[in-house]
C-alpha cells in the first residue's frame, strides 16, 4: 500500500496483566474493522491511536504525516490529531442542545474547511432532533447525534468504539441504516471497533482480527473471513462476504437475480436498480454440499465449486472453504458427511446456498 | 441597637463575604481539579490540609493567623516590607483570613461536582479539537454549575457567619475590620439584655424591667432577691449588667 493512503501503527503498551503489541497498516479508505473478542484490546488499540493513552513506545503515522514516534519524541496531543472519535455511549454535552454539541468540533477545527454540514444532518436523519437537549433523546438518537457530531469536525479519519453496543436489538436496527448509508455517501475512512461479525460482514472493507493484544489476521473483509483458522471467526457465526451485481428482478416471484464471479444467484425482495454493486454475506451454516446437483430441489442457488480445504470445527462439524469463480466461501457441514462423501482438496461439488443477506458494497 | 450602628457593620460583613467568595472559587477550582482527578500520594495530605478549618477551633486558627500574618510574621513582615502597611487589624488582613478559614466549603462541593463530571465528556472534548483548558471553561465548568453554586452559597454563608477568626486577626475597628458578627457580640456584650434572658421570669417580662413572677424590678443589684423568691439558680445570670 502507498504511504498517502495509509495508517501506520505500530504500539506497545502494558497496563498490569494486559499487554497491547501491534504493528501494522490501516488503509485510510472505506470501513476498516477491527475485530476481536472482549479484551482483545481493541478499544486500547483505538484510544492510542486517538491519543488518549501513550503508550511506552508507539509510532503513528497518518499518509505520511509523523503524529507520534517515541524515537524522535514527536507527539501530538488529542485536539491537534484530526480525528472523529464516537465512543460506545454517546457522550453529548448536557448543557447543550443537539446544534450546540454537533457544532462543538465544527467551531473548533475549522481549518480544514468546513464540511457540508446539511448533508450530514439529513445523512443521520437528526434534523428534527436538533433543538432538543441530549436527555430529551432516545439511546439511537442520541448516538446518530455523536456519530454526526465526530464526522462535522472533518476529521481525516473516524475511530468508532463499538458505537452500538450499548444499543438493544432494535435500536441497532435503527441506526445500521445509517452506518450503511454513511458507508456508501461519505468519503471518510474509518476504523470500526467491533465484537459483532453481522456488523462486520455488513459495514468493513478490510478487516483486521486481534486476539489478547495481538493482530492475528489482516486483509481485506472477503479473505480475512475464509481463513478457517482462527477460531474467533469459526464457531456459530462463521460467514464469508462475496460482492455481486445486481442485473435483473422477477417481479412475478419478487426475486433479484444477482451475478458474481462463480455465477448467478437469486435473492429475495428489494429490487436493486440494474447494475448496482451489493454485498452479499453467506452464513456458513446456510450452505450445504452434494456430489450431484440436486434435482427437484426447494433451493434456489446452487453453484459448481472446488473444495480448497477443509478444517475440522467444534464438536460435529467442520468448516469446508469453497472456491467459487474468483471467490471464496465456507460451508458448515458435519465430519461424518464429509467422510461419506469422502471430500477432499480439489474435489468438484456443488454448493447449495440456503439463504443470503444483501447489503450495499 | 439601633440600624445605624448595624448597617455599616452589614456592609462590610457583605462586602468581605463577597470578595471571599470570589477570591475562593478562583483558588479553589484548580485546588478541587486537582484533588478530583490526580493519584498522587500526595493526595491525602492535601485533602487533609484543606480540611482543617472545619476541625481546628475558630479562635485558634486566628490566633495562629494573627501570628503568621502579623508584622513579626513570616508573612506579615514580607507584606510591611512591600507596602509599608500590617495586614493585621486590616480589611485585606480578614479578607486573607476569611479565605483561609471558608476554603474547604468552597473546595468540597467543586470535588464532588469535579468527580462526578469523570473522565468521558473531557475525553470527546478533546477529540472534537478542545484543548485541555479550552475543555475546562467549555464542558467541565458549564456541567459544574450546581456544584459551583452551592460552593459559594456555602463560602458566602460560613465567611458571613465567622467570628472568632475575625475577631482574633481583625479586632474591631470600625469601617475597616468590624463586621456584623462582631457588631452584634458587642451590643449584646454591653446591654442589659443579659440580664432579661438569663431569668425566666424575667425574660417573660421583657422589655419592661420587673420580673414577672416577683415584681421586682431587675435593673441594679436586685438578683439576689429575685432568686430566693422562686427559685436557685434562675437568676444567675445578672454578671453583665451595665444599665
Amino acid at each position: 500500500m502507498n504511504a498517502d493512503s495509509v495508517i501506520h501503527v505500530r504500539y506497545a503498551l502494558q497496563r498490569g496483566e494486559f499487554a497491547l503489541e501491534v504493528d501494522f497498516d490501516l488503509p485510510l479508505r472505506g470501513i476498516s474493522g477491527v475485530f476481536g473478542a472482549s479484551g482483545a484490546g481493541k478499544t486500547s488499540l483505538l484510544r492510542c491511536i486517538a491519543g488518549l493513552e501513550r503508550p511506552a513506545t508507539g509510532k503513528l503515522v497518518v499518509a505520511g504525516d509523523v503524529w507520534q514516534d517515541d524515537v524522535s519524541n514527536t507527539w501530538r496531543a488529542v485536539h491537534e490529531r484530526d480525528i472523529g472519535y464516537v465512543f460506545q455511549e454517546p457522550r453529548l454535552f448536557a448543557h447543550l442542545d443537539v446544534r450546540g454539541n454537533i457544532e462543538y468540533g465544527l467551531r473548533r477545527r475549522e481549518h480544514n474547511g468546513a464540511p457540508d454540514i446539511d448533508h450530514i444532518i439529513s445523512l443521520l436523519g437528526i434534523e428534527q432532533l436538533l433543538g432538543r437537549k441530549p436527555n430529551e433523546l432516545s439511546g439511537g438518537e442520541a448516538q446518530r447525534v455523536a456519530i454526526a457530531r465526530a464526522l462535522l469536525c472533518a476529521p481525516r479519519f473516524v475511530l468508532m468504539d463499538e458505537p452500538l453496543a450499548s444499543l438493544d436489538q432494535a435500536r441497532k436496527e435503527e441506526i445500521l441504516p445509517f452506518l450503511d448509508r454513511l458507508h456508501a455517501e461519505a468519503e471518510v475512512p474509518i476504523i470500526y471497533v467491533s465484537h459483532n461479525i453481522d456488523e462486520v460482514c455488513r459495514l468493513c472493507d478490510h478487516l483486521v482480527v486481534m486476539d489478547i493484544g495481538r493482530v492475528v489476521a489482516d486483509g481485506d473483509v472477503q479473505s480475512v473471513l475464509v481463513r478457517m483458522d482462527l477460531p474467533i471467526l469459526a464457531g456459530e457465526e462463521a460467514s464469508s462476504v462475496i460482492h455481486g451485481t445486481a442485473i435483473s428482478h422477477d417481479d412475478n416471484d419478487d426475486l433479484t437475480r444477482l451475478k458474481f464471479s462463480g455465477g448467478d444467484i437469486w435473492v429475495p425482495g428489494k429490487p436493486k436498480p440494474q447494475g448496482s454493486k451489493v454485498r452479499l454475506r453467506i452464513r456458513a451454516g446456510d450452505v450445504s454440499l452434494s456430489r450431484t446437483r440436486a434435482e427437484q430441489s426447494t433451493i434456489l442457488n446452487i453453484v459448481p465449486a472446488v473444495v480448497e480445504s477443509i478444517q475440522p470445527d467444534q464438536g460435529a462439524s467442520a468448516l469446508v472453504r469453497l472456491e467459487i469463480g474468483t471467490d471464496q466461501i465456507v460451508a458448515r457441514v458435519t465430519r461424518r458427511s464429509i467422510r461419506e462423501l469422502a471430500l477432499q482438496q480439489g474435489d468438484e461439488v456443488f454448493a447449495q446456498i440456503k439463504s443470503v443477506a444483501v447489503r450495499a458494497p | 441597637m439601633n440600624a445605624n450602628t448595624l448597617f455599616g457593620p452589614l456592609w462590610l460583613s457583605v462586602q468581605l463575604a463577597a470578595i471571599t467568595t470570589i477570591v475562593l472559587m478562583i483558588v479553589a477550582t484548580p485546588i478541587a481539579w486537582w484533588l478530583a482527578r490526580t493519584a498522587s500520594r500526595w493526595k491525602p495530605v492535601v485533602q487533609t490540609t484543606v480540611a482543617l478549618p472545619i476541625v481546628l477551633p475558630p479562635t485558634v486558627m486566628g490566633f495562629y493567623l494573627l501570628i503568621l500574618l502579623g508584622p513579626g510574621g513570616a508573612i506579615g513582615s514580607w507584606w510591611v516590607e512591600l507596602t509599608g502597611n500590617a495586614l493585621t487589624f486590616s480589611f485585606l488582613g480578614l479578607v486573607i483570613a476569611s479565605c483561609l478559614y471558608s476554603l474547604p466549603f468552597a473546595v468540597q462541593p467543586l470535588v464532588v461536582a469535579f468527580e462526578s463530571l469523570g473522565q468521558r465528556n473531557l475525553e470527546a472534548a478533546w477529540t472534537l479539537g478542545a484543548s485541555r483548558m479550552d475543555a475546562f471553561f467549555s464542558v467541565a465548568l458549564p456541567l459544574s454549575v450546581r456544584g459551583y453554586l452551592s460552593a459559594v452559597v456555602l463560602s458566602f454563608a460560613h465567611t458571613l457567619g465567622e467570628f472568632g477568626v475575625v475577631l482574633m486577626v481583625g479586632g474591631n475597628i470600625p469601617g475597616e475590620t468590624r463586621v456584623i458578627s462582631i457588631a452584634i457580640y458587642d451590643q449584646v456584650n454591653h446591654s442589659t439584655i443579659w440580664l432579661h434572658i438569663s431569668c425566666r421570669h424575667c425574660y417573660l417580662s421583657w422589655p419592661s424591667s420587673r420580673c414577672s413572677q416577683c415584681s421586682i424590678s431587675t435593673d441594679g443589684g436586685k438578683r439576689d432577691e429575685c432568686r430566693q423568691r422562686h427559685s436557685r439558680s434562675l437568676c444567675v445570670a445578672t454578671r453583665r449588667v451595665r444599665t
